[in-house]
């Protein structure tokens, strides 16, 4: 039977985890392969990697941290973060992640991830969408797509742009609440909803975790398919087999492989 | 004894490589693996294996541009009967054709076409991406050991293609994502999984040590 994801994702910046992480004894907090390890044997269905300061300069750091990962974890693993050309994506698959993320270069042009899809297949083609409520004229709301960490509005419809990026290729969703992303208040299920089910490809829910039962609500309410969460996880509050025994508690199919 | 893992330009060769390593590191005549471009030493080698990520066509292409490549692994497997693993666009690349946007000659090891997965039901997402239980059709050495069936282990699966084989005998064993989709593939001397072993943690390094300790 096919299973929910449960996804942890870790913040990198300069090659070394922000925060870091303290759910278990690691040698160094900050190192992202040790944690990425350490998620590995707590059961997380995938990881995924964001390069918060992604240049041009520093590339070269993440590539030594998802070649580092992938020599000690035999899980899927998604890059994202700066991902702006064909190059980029083909030297982080040969690094050995098994999907890269596309966020603003999606927005600025959405040609790219047409190549990307056709050269890599659409299996390997994330894009990231960070959606904001905004209020229309005459009271109606609806989501628009932010870029630069929520800043900079672009006035475009989220649900249109992804289903937009999805005709073109991308092969999967990631979608975050700029509204709830650091809230703790739990997903922004509505704006989940209207992206999971006006597209047919899996949607990674993501940004406002702060129970379990929003992970559920995640997939149950927002017809996602994974969830995404970072600090309920990197701070021991939770593990991850303690987040997959209640979603299944609650109904949900999940992977509990040893 | 070594293991020649086949660098075509195409996808995830690093992790493919880093799992046949630690697999074999765990065996009692440790397999030395070999990431080659090279014809000549995946005709000499004494496992071929073949990964894969991306499209058909494109890893087609990536093949073909390894001169004498097809051959010698053609030689190698059909021939001198060298155990054979394609993974994911490796495994696809075994059939008849592949019918990813256009229409591409496979090697047709594998009778079959690979096209498109298509559920029953609207609720299944494609790509099928993410975790599967294994249903078996046919017992085989690669297999051995492995907790398969609806409450055994789960393996790493990331397409929307699969390979459609003619002859049932060929498949033995599909995964459920709302009607059945074909997870490995198997004749003679080759394999081919759909999913990614590499990427299945304990489960897939398994199924790698059983294809390194496989004597057809």
């Amino acid at each position: 039977m096919f299973k929910m994801r449960v996804i942890p994702c870790l913040d990198v910046k300069d090659g070394r985890v922000v925060k870091g992480i303290n759910f278990v004894d690691l040698r160094d907090a900050g190192d992202p392969v040790e944690a990425a390890v350490a998620y590995d044997a707590a059961g997380a269905d995938e990881l995924c990697f964001l390069d918060i300061n992604a240049t041009h300069e520093n590339r070269g750091t993440m590539m030594d941290v998802v070649r580092r990962t992938a020599e000690a974890c035999f899980m899927p693993l998604t890059v994202g973060g700066g991902v702006r050309t064909i190059d980029d994506i083909k030297a982080l698959l040969r690094a050995g992640a098994d999907k890269v993320s596309i966020n603003s270069a999606a927005v600025a042009n959405r040609e790219f991830v047409k190549q990307a899809a056709e050269k890599f297949g659409e299996q390997c083609i994330v894009v990231a969408i960070d959606a904001k409520r905004v209020k229309r004229g005459g009271g109606g709301e609806r989501w628009e797509i932010f870029t630069h960490g929520g800043r900079n509005s672009t006035g475009i419809d989220a649900v249109e742009f992804a289903q937009e990026v999805v005709s073109l290729g991308a092969g999967e969703i990631l979608l975050t609440s700029m509204d709830r992303d650091g809230t703790r208040s739990g997903f922004d299920i509505p704006l989940t909803q209207a992206v999971a089910d006006s597209i047919n490809v899996p949607v990674i829910a993501s940004g406002g975790v702060g129970n379990l039962d929003h992970l559920v609500e995640g997939i149950k309410s927002g017809h996602a398919t994974a969830v995404l969460a970072a600090s309920i996880f990197h701070f021991g509050e939770f593990t991850i087999r303690e987040a997959k025994d209640h979603m299944v508690r609650a109904g949900l199919p999940m992977r509990l492989d040893p | 004894m070594s293991v020649a893992i086949i660098d075509y330009g195409s996808g995830n060769l690093h992790s493919a490589a880093k799992a046949f390593e630690r697999a074999a590191r765990g065996m009692e005549v440790p397999e030395k693996v070999i990431v080659t471009r090279d014809p000549e030493t995946v005709y000499r080698a004494d496992r071929i294996v073949l990964p894969g990520v991306g499209a058909f066509a494109d890893c087609r292409k990536g093949l073909d541009a390894l001169d004498g490549m097809v051959d010698a692994m053609t030689e190698a497997v059909r021939n001198k009967a060298r155990p054979f693993l394609g993974i994911c666009v490796g495994m696809q690349l075994m059939a008849t054709r592949g019918k990813e946007h256009v229409t591409t000659e496979g090697l047709n090891w594998i009778e079959g076409d690979v096209v498109k997965i298509t559920p029953r039901e609207e609720n299944f997402k494609i790509p099928h991406m993410g975790w599967n239980t294994l249903d078996m059709v046919r017992e085989h050495p690669v297999l051995e050991r492995l907790p398969l069936g609806p409450k055994g282990r789960h393996a790493y699966f990331v397409h929307s293609y699969h390979l459609n084989a003619v002859n049932e005998a060929d498949v033995l064993a599909s995964a459920d994502y709302g009607g059945a989709v074909t997870a490995i593939v198997g004749r003679d001397t080759m394999i081919g999984t759909q999913f990614h072993p590499e990427k299945s943690q304990r489960f897939g390094l398994a199924l790698i040590s059983n294809f390194l300790k496989w004597k057809p």
